[in-house]
């Protein structure tokens, strides 16, 4: 027995090297890309400062950035509060009608028939093809660019929920029959809990593209936001703050959905993913 | 009404059932007939794919009876309802569920008393043999304990006549024989009307007080045996053998 536990210990202990050395290989990966970044822009000057400049330069202006108004008007935390307020308005917005709409189509047919074709209608247009007409319709204050952001969240969690409820299976609703459930009960004890997982994905994308169609919609519409600072800079011939300003945005984007991953784990049960 | 002190449950009433779909009628059930006594451990006996899971869903009011009626206690099954429990052949667990949330499910949707609820499933838990196992959720289960659990589930809710839809056949053999064992076990402690269907003749002779052999589709009663060897019943002993030659004879001129 004591040698078994042995082999345990050892067991446990290569397989928590085996993590660090993947992890290793994860900073690495990360270190190349910025000497690689910083040898031909800061040392070997192959590309030009203007087009490219070096990583120091950019974590420079990054800091910089707090606390200078320059070029564009407002530093940096203004733009990213501005930018968060509108998006999550406007998923908060698209996630709540959608999820309950995806699962209404679902459940009732005759809903899912009224609504279909619309829907089918509306989803395949890009969200960038509606920024003008909301413009036209809400200006270029918060309402414009929130409409876009809430059509572009909406899609995916109508289209995932629908999925999700559509997965429920017959033996279930059979269960849940047998021990005298109402409809209204199987939806909410069984459909619901099926669909929660692609649910949470839906979600997921919804918060993704909402992201995403904001940055789009800030470069149209806006006075400040990250959008508008790195479309503004690039007019100004300011690589380094376009860079910061994507780098603000794929941190952002990554923070998010982790925490809604973090989210996701608590509530969904005993589902193997 | 009968003199004897067995009291009549649940009876079948010349019994047909034809689907129609797909441009043609497959006709699955014709003029079955039969009559089940309180605490009988009825065995559906046929061979796969005759129409014992179409039978079953009927009995369970999960399907409508195109001929004939299934009456409990006298009343005419109209609909599925509580006091029929139905076991199922593949894992008919919530996954969302953990083992607990599954057995208490049906007195949680019929609003039964909290702590009634979990000293019931306390009971059934132990019954089954799952004690340690109540906050596990399905996916952690091997097949023979999911199908415990289903049993539990059943059983928790109090139907008066569980269903069982050869909630065995997915199993390997070995674990086969013990939830055959498990299942005499439960069935002797809390005695119940049981119709069980399966097409594997040793589960169905160890398991039954008489057996219904069904034909090929169109399901139709063949002939019933009824199985008085006391139990628990030894699969190897020369009279079980004997039946299970007599009952495989009668099952070959089916087919």
């Amino acid at each position: 027995m004591d040698e078994k536990q042995q082999k345990l210990l050892e067991h446990e202990k290569q397989q928590r090297a085996q993590k660090r050395k993947y992890l290793m290989i994860s900073v690495v990966s990360v270190c190349v890309f910025f000497f690689v970044w910083e040898l031909i822009t800061g040392i070997l000057h192959i590309l030009p400062d203007y087009t490219m400049p070096s990583p120091v330069k950019v974590l420079d202006s990054f800091i910089k950035k707090f606390y200078t108004k320059t070029p564009d008007g407002e530093i940096l935390p203004v733009h990213i509060i501005t930018s968060l307020k509108v998006s999550l308005f406007g998923f908060f917005l698209g996630s709540v009608t959608g999820v309950p709409i995806g699962i209404m189509m679902a459940w009732h047919p005759r809903f899912e028939k009224f609504f279909r074709p619309l829907f089918d209608l509306i989803r395949p247009v890009p969200t960038v093809a509606w920024i003008p007409i909301m413009i036209l319709w809400f200006g270029i204050g918060l309402g414009a660019k929130a409409a876009v952001i809430f059509v572009s969240a909406f899609i995916p969690c109508v289209v995932n929920s629908f999925a999700g409820i559509k997965q429920t299976s017959q033996v279930h609703l059979w269960v849940a029959q047998t021990f005298g459930a109402s409809r209204r009960e199987m939806l909410f004890r069984i459909a619901i809990p099926t669909a929660l997982p692609s649910i949470f994905t839906g979600l997921r994308l919804s918060l993704g593209s909402s992201w995403m169609a904001l940055v789009a919609a800030e470069m149209l519409a806006a006075n400040k936001g990250l959008g508008y600072m790195i479309y503004t800079s690039r007019s100004l011939g300011r690589a380094d703050l376009i860079i910061v300003g994507m780098l603000t945005i794929g941190a952002i984007g990554a923070i998010l959905s982790y925490v809604l991953g973090i989210a996701e784990k608590r509530i969904v049960k005993g589902v193997s993913r | 009404m009968e003199h004897n002190a067995v009291k009549q449950i649940l009876s079948c009433r010349d019994v047909s059932k034809t689907f129609y779909g797909d441009g043609k009628c497959t006709e699955v059930i014709r003029h079955i007939d039969f009559d089940v006594t309180e605490n009988e451990f009825v065995v559906l006996f046929g061979p796969g794919q005759c129409g014992k899971t179409t039978l079953i869903k009927m009995l369970a009011g999960l399907e409508e009876c195109e001929e004939g009626s299934i009456s409990l206690e006298n009343e005419k099954i109209t609909g599925p309802r509580p006091d029929l429990g139905v076991v199922y052949q593949t894992t008919a667990l919530f996954p969302w569920c953990t083992v607990r949330g599954n057995i208490e499910f049906g007195p949680k949707v019929r609003n039964k008393d909290k702590k009634e609820t979990r000293k019931r499933a306390d009971h059934f838990i132990d019954l089954v043999g799952l004690k340690g196992f109540e906050d596990s959720y399905p996916k952690a289960l091997s097949g023979g304990m999911r199908q415990r659990v289903g049993i539990a589930r059943a059983y928790c809710n109090d139907p008066r006549v569980l269903l069982m839809d050869e909630p065995f056949g997915h199993l390997d053999a070995q674990t086969r024989y013990m939830m055959e064992e498990a299942l005499e076990n439960i069935w002797q402690k809390e005695k119940r009307t049981v119709i069980f269907v399966t097409n594997n003749i040793e589960e169905a002779i160890y398991l039954a007080d008489r057996i219904i052999l069904l034909t090929n589709r169109p399901a139709s009663i063949k002939q019933e045996f009824k199985i008085e060897l006391p139990r628990p019943r030894d699969y190897v002993s020369p009279e079980f053998l004997k039946l299970r030659e007599i009952i495989t004879q009668a099952m070959d001129a089916t087919v």
